[in-house]
């Protein structure tokens, strides 16, 4: 019965609660404020009083959205934890009691209605608290939300499009675009894409949606581009206009590894680089080389547009050249993070094995005796291009008969012909443009896409902005460690990122990730 | 005859405790506007004990004021020459009238006393110990129900049960009935009300509880308060002989 308090050493008499009769039903309870038990306090108050019992809301059955006014649709999955808060948010007067608890009570979805059951708390007569639980019951009325309901009256509906063209023979440009646009989800907003012949349309929804398209392909790409605007219809009395905007976006169409003679104009404006230039990086704005002076030359996009030059011959021409002895190098130079090394090789068309040539390459730190090259033929070569033959005449000992670009991996690549590679890319949901007259050769298309994939690997700078994902299907083979020699340049794989397949979200990595399961 | 009465306001208040004192040999009732609460009492005591009206100090919480039992009544500093006189004139001559010099002045809600014994509130001076302990006749005891010190306020006593506040703990209750040598028990009255002191008044035969008391209420006062069987002048006439002793 007694004891001992040992903190305070004070003797404390245990103290049990007695029991007192209600005094109205007379059942023996133990004592609260009100003296009375919770059954005839719950008949005698009623705190729900003056709340709301039953209340409307609008829901989309297009897109599942429950409206909250007066403009906000809120996306909410049945009998969900945001359906639940917004079911609470939308009742009046809960402020004047304390919610404790709510759920959702099982209800038919075919019958329209929602029940929820909250159990709210509050004080009275003198001081005793009573909780209480009641029923809300919502009646759900369908109505199309705005946007849905402007869809369906014209799925066609765009308000801008950005009709995105490269006036060249490949789509190089697009590929990478295309893996650049899925790593920064920049056509996330895009209504539809298609493609056409030498380039990708997007459609948008709304002007500053096109805007911010551009504004990222400004900064990837050099573009020039103009914007246009078309009437669809016009309120007279609140004087209100509706365009559909039109950007027609022009990409540059020098790329990567073209071979350029620069107009004198320009050439003399970058400090007299000699006229014939090998085009180096691509990106938002063209990295220009000299392949004999190994000086290098930035252009940005206003100042490329303002002469407009196009590249002599590009990597269609591009010939392969067998690599019979390279001199030890007489320059060097590290430009833009490349290391470049001048020296003099002799080389042979492998077409025409029995005619050498001896020419200076800026290769010379990677070419060893025995490699094959690809380069341009200006021995041979036709070329269709007024500078050049500007410059042919202008030039006492004629042009340099071959200019080589980049090593050739073939033979390595032959080894692994038919292996699957150890990434894979993501694609863009385009639509292939049918209506028109260009035929797109799908195998050409497969050809194109294959020296893409060629390109990837043996770059690690185009590397940088896209995102490759781990080939499931790919296996790490014994014999792919290469014993003798150098093998084709791969993907090393701490590049890769493993496929995430709980949504289509991409995670928003660094690149250089490591691989996370 | 014993009886209850349920059902008195004064001036349309149900403390009845508050505006009429009862014990075993007379009755005092304060003076309101109308005389439906005088005639309640009268209807029920008429014979049998002297019903006298008065007012303590000019107001009319006589009950709450003034503690007595059939040996005497103590009334505070208060209370007028005047009244003090009235009430020497109306009361019987063996009920000895003291006025009392305290500081705590509601002796109504300082002391709850029967006829054998006596609760006090804890902070009352030895001198008016003494003297309650010689008017009245009683044992006194300091004590505390339910925490409260008005114990006055928070009981209703008879010599043949108590009521007290509802909150109290089993051991208090056990430890009080001790004390007091009544059974008791833990209730409340006018509807869930805790100050039964001031909500009903009662002695031996008769209780009297305000509008708001409901049936459950009722039936415990009759169980604890011994009222069906209760016989008015066998009761009167027993306390002329000696002394009950009941055990709890």
């Amino acid at each position: 019965m007694s004891a001992m308090d040992q903190d305070t050493g004070m003797f404390k008499v245990q103290q049990t609660i007695g029991s007192v009769l209600c005094c109205k039903c007379g059942v023996p309870m133990p004592p609260n404020a009100a003296n009375m038990c919770v059954n005839c306090l719950r008949s005698e108050v009623d705190i729900t009083e003056g709340l709301q019992k039953s209340i409307q809301i609008f829901y989309c059955p297009e897109c599942g959205c429950y409206l909250q006014p007066p403009k906000t649709w809120i996306k909410a999955q049945w009998e969900s934890k945001e359906l639940l808060t917004f079911c609470i948010k939308r009742l009046k007067n809960l402020n004047k009691v304390k919610l404790k608890n709510a759920e959702f009570v099982w209800t038919e979805p075919h019958s329209k209605r929602i029940k929820v059951k909250l159990t709210v708390q509050a004080e009275v007569l003198n001081g005793a608290v009573l909780e209480q639980s009641y029923p809300v019951e919502y009646t759900v009325r369908d109505n199309l939300c705005e946007s849905c309901s402007r869809f369906q009256a014209n799925p066609d509906q765009w308000v801008a499009s950005v009709q995105l063209r490269q006036h060249v023979s490949h789509r190089r440009t697009f590929f990478y675009l295309e893996q650049l646009i899925l790593r920064h989800d920049a056509a996330s907003r895009a209504i539809r894409i298609q493609q056409v012949d030498q380039g990708i349309d997007f459609f948008f929804g709304n002007k500053s949606h096109a805007n911010s398209f551009i504004e990222f392909l400004r900064k990837v790409v050099p573009i020039e581009y103009r914007q246009d605007q078309q009437l669809v219809s016009h309120d007279v009395k609140s004087s209100l206009y509706n365009y559909k905007y039109t950007y027609s976006v022009k990409i540059c169409p020098i790329c990567r590894e073209d071979l350029i003679c620069l107009p004198s104009k320009v050439a003399s404006g970058l400090g007299n680089l000699g006229p014939l230039v090998v085009c180096t990086k691509v990106s938002d704005n063209i990295t220009i080389l000299d392949p004999r002076t190994l000086r290098c030359a930035f252009l940005d996009a206003r100042q490329y547009f303002r002469s407009g030059f196009r590249s002599a011959l590009t990597s269609r021409q591009l010939v392969k050249y067998f690599v019979f002895d390279v001199e030890a190098p007489v320059g060097e130079a590290t430009v833009g993070g490349q290391k470049y090394a001048l020296s003099y090789v002799q080389i042979a068309r492998e077409s025409d094995i029995g005619k050498m040539f001896y020419v200076q390459t800026h290769l010379g730190h990677i070419l060893k005796s025995g490699d094959q090259a690809l380069g341009y033929d200006i021995y041979s070569a036709n070329v269709n291009d007024d500078e050049m033959e500007k410059y042919r005449l202008s030039v006492k000992n004629g042009l340099p008969e071959a200019i080589l670009i980049k090593k050739c991996y073939d033979e390595q690549r032959e080894r692994k012909k038919g292996k699957p590679r150890a990434f894979t890319t993501k694609k863009l949901p385009m639509e292939m443009d049918e209506s028109r007259g260009a035929r797109v050769d799908p195998e050409k298309m497969e050809n194109e896409y294959e020296e893409f994939l060629r390109d990837l690997e043996e770059n690690p700078e185009l590397r940088f902005n896209i995102s490759l994902y781990k080939n499931k299907d790919y296996q790490e083979s014994e014999t792919a460690s290469m014993t003798d020699g150098e093998g084709a340049p791969t993907v090393p794989i701490e590049e890769l990122l493993a496929e995430l397949e709980l949504s289509e979200e991409e995670e928003e990595g660094d690149d250089e990730e490591d691989m996370d399961e | 005859m014993g009886d209850m009465m349920a059902g008195l306001q004064f001036e349309n208040n149900c403390e009845v405790g508050v505006f009429s004192k009862l014990t075993n040999a007379y009755c005092l009732v304060a003076i309101g506007g109308s005389e439906n609460f005088y005639s309640a009492f009268e209807s029920e005591l008429a014979d049998v004990i002297p019903i006298v009206k008065t007012s303590l100090g000019g107001t009319r919480i006589i009950g709450r004021l003034c503690a007595g039992n059939k040996n005497g009544l103590l009334v505070p500093h208060t209370t007028t020459d005047q009244e003090l006189q009235h009430l020497r004139n109306s009361l019987p001559d063996q009920v000895v009238v003291q006025r009392i010099e305290e500081r705590l002045s509601a002796l109504g809600n300082c002391i709850a006393c029967n006829d054998h014994v006596a609760l006090a509130h804890t902070d009352l001076d030895k001198e008016t110990e003494e003297i309650i302990a010689d008017v009245l006749g009683v044992e006194v005891f300091r004590q505390t129900i339910a925490g409260n010190i008005l114990v006055g306020s928070y009981c209703a006593l008879s010599n043949r049960g108590g009521i007290v506040h509802p909150h109290t703990s089993v051991e208090d209750l056990d430890e009080l009935s001790t004390l007091l040598q009544v059974p008791l028990v833990a209730g409340t009255v006018n509807r869930g009300s805790e100050v039964i002191g001031a909500g009903m008044t009662v002695n031996d035969w008769t209780a009297f509880c305000g509008s708001d008391t409901t049936a459950t209420e009722l039936s415990v006062i009759d169980s604890i308060f011994k009222l069906r069987e209760a016989q008015p002048s066998s009761i009167v006439d027993e306390m002329r002989k000696s002394l009950i002793d009941t055990y709890v």
